[in-house]
């Protein structure tokens, strides 16, 4: 039986290769977007609040920093005990119109040697693990042009 | 301004992974805080304690956990919680409490006993806790950030990881002076560079653990003091306990994201800078009068940004500071004079209190070996998870 697909955290992206995009939410009063999504109330303290409707976040941006995690996570993260850690790249990412950060692993094989600041990147659509029953999806950063 | 008030106990309990319960701890420090002010605990009118969420329902409650061990004596019970800033919010506490001539002489602990390996979330399925989130949806442990603000520093100031290096050269030498360092050995530059790699550019040397420790104060009105402890006491003159202003531009703990500073500008100085400006508006001071600071380095990388952020130098000149001595002993402001996080490990709601401990005896002139000669004003800095972060200045 084939895995079900499920987004790791729902509302935060959707699309497949051709159109994954990030999704935020923009305040109809204030124009201020939110990521993750702010579904509730406007968190601009200088705003009365208007109607907080989905917005998706611009495809590209440039990376404003990156690390890697060199020793297992801890547990909600999900690894297999069973196999050797492999070290994965993470990229903080800022979009230039929105002027936020925003934080995600990096693609399969981007290594912190093939990052530096400033480098154009894209998110993709990307898999966080998968169960017996389930591919938990995400997104990633991966530069553009490889 | 506001009014002083006085600094008549300082004491803590050795920091280390000694396996028992922080119970124990913020006891041993509360007794020594007490024998160091001359004073007997049925003579403490409140008690505030910092908790851990790492104790059970008893660190919850800290406050009267702390007071339950000492013996009950019907003082006034308060516990905090600030994440990193917990112990300093404890002392804001206590301080607005004298002030507000609630107590005449409140007792401040905070302990901690840590687990082995990284801080990691509370159990259970919490997709609404960015805690969560971000170990469940990235891996992103406390070392990530580290990690992601010091290349920050690389690419936009200059600075190498052999600068990252020296601040752990410098603190461990410090460090090992004092009897409450979990580390008490001098670091080479060429260990740090030897040690592996954590976060991409981070070293495992670079990186602060995480701590068993206790730490407590005795704090008074200055009226108090002058009745009842010796002259020219130790004063805290100003506890800062700001919150970011939005937007929230610096990616900071636990998030995933900043806050979007297209629509509304951001302030212009970073949340590091403002929680020392409040401090300095407070207190009436400047950098320029500091004798001392002690700066939360949960990184060596990070302890550079604290240079910058307490005004000691200019934006970007961190490692030029650290280069030309002027944060070593012997330099123009000695930082992380006890060996900071660096030789501690992080015990977290102590860790603030033991900062202000740090700035007492130096004041005091009773920081032996370590002793900054002439010390009279002193400022502690942290921060800490959820927007919190504190700074004290201390004066005599």
């Amino acid at each position: 039986m084939a895995r079900t697909r499920t987004p790791v955290v729902a509302g935060w992206f959707a699309g497949g290769p051709e159109d994954f995009r990030l999704l935020g939410t923009r305040c109809s009063a204030c124009a201020c977007v939110f990521f993750p999504r702010e579904d509730t109330h406007c968190r601009n303290p200088g705003c009365a609040g208007g109607e907080l409707t989905k917005v998706p976040l611009s495809r590209r941006g440039r990376v404003w920093s990156y690390t890697d995690s060199r020793y297992r996570p801890p547990s909600p993260y999900v690894t297999d005990p069973e196999l050797p850690w492999e070290p994965y790249a993470l990229i903080a990412v800022e979009l230039e119109s929105e002027r936020i950060v925003v934080l995600g692993q990096a693609a399969p094989g981007v290594t912190v040697a093939d990052l530096t600041v400033g480098m154009e990147v894209e998110v993709v659509p990307g898999v966080l693990h998968e169960d017996p029953e389930t591919t938990w999806t995400t997104w990633h950063w991966r530069p553009t042009g490889v | 301004m506001t009014d002083d008030v006085a600094v008549l106990g300082a004491g803590m309990h050795p920091w280390g992974k000694w396996g028992r319960g922080f119970v124990e701890y913020g006891a041993v420090a509360a007794r020594a805080a007490l024998a160091d002010a001359g004073l007997d605990w049925r003579d403490i009118g409140s008690i505030v304690g910092a908790d851990t969420v790492r104790g059970g329902y008893p660190g919850y409650v800290a406050g009267a956990t702390f007071a339950k061990a000492l013996g009950w004596q019907g003082a006034r019970v308060t516990s905090v919680y600030a994440a990193c800033a917990s112990g300093a919010q404890a002392v804001s506490t206590a301080r607005a409490q004298i002030l507000a001539g609630l107590a005449d002489v409140v007792l401040v602990v905070g302990a901690d006993a840590a687990p082995k390996g990284f801080f990691r979330p509370a159990d259970g399925d919490r997709p609404d806790d960015p805690d969560w989130l971000r170990f469940r949806v990235l891996g992103a442990t406390n070392p990530v950030y580290f990690g992601l603000f010091a290349r920050r520093r690389m690419a936009e100031h200059g600075d190498t990881p052999e600068d990252f290096a020296q601040v752990k050269v410098k603190n461990a030498a410090m460090g090992s002076l004092n009897p409450y360092a979990r580390y008490r050995s001098r670091v080479t530059a060429e260990e740090v560079a030897a040690s592996a790699v954590v976060a991409d550019p981070l070293r495992l040397l670079d990186i602060c653990a995480t701590s068993d420790g206790g730490a407590a104060l005795v704090l008074s009105s200055m009226e108090f003091a002058r009745r009842n402890a010796p002259p020219d006491p130790v004063r805290i003159r100003a506890v800062s306990t700001v919150t970011p202003r939005y937007p929230q531009t610096v990616l900071d703990l636990p998030d995933i994201a900043t806050d979007s500073a297209a629509v509304v500008a951001p302030a212009s100085d970073p949340f590091r800078a403002s929680i020392a400006r409040s401090a300095y508006e407070e207190a009436g001071i400047g950098p320029e009068d500091l004798s001392l600071a002690e700066v939360y380095d949960l990184s060596t990388a990070l302890e550079l940004q604290w240079y910058e952020d307490l005004g000691l130098c200019a934006g970007g000149e961190g490692a030029k500071l650290l280069r030309e001595g002027a944060t070593g002993p012997g330099g123009r402001i000695p930082v992380n004079t006890s060996g900071g996080l660096a030789s501690f490990g992080e015990a977290v709601p102590a860790q603030a209190i033991a900062q202000v401990c740090e700035l007492t005896w130096q004041l005091r002139g009773a920081a032996g070996e370590r002793q900054i000669p002439g010390a009279r004003v002193g400022i502690s800095a942290n921060q800490g998870l959820f927007g919190h972060g504190s700074a004290v200045i201390a004066v005599r």
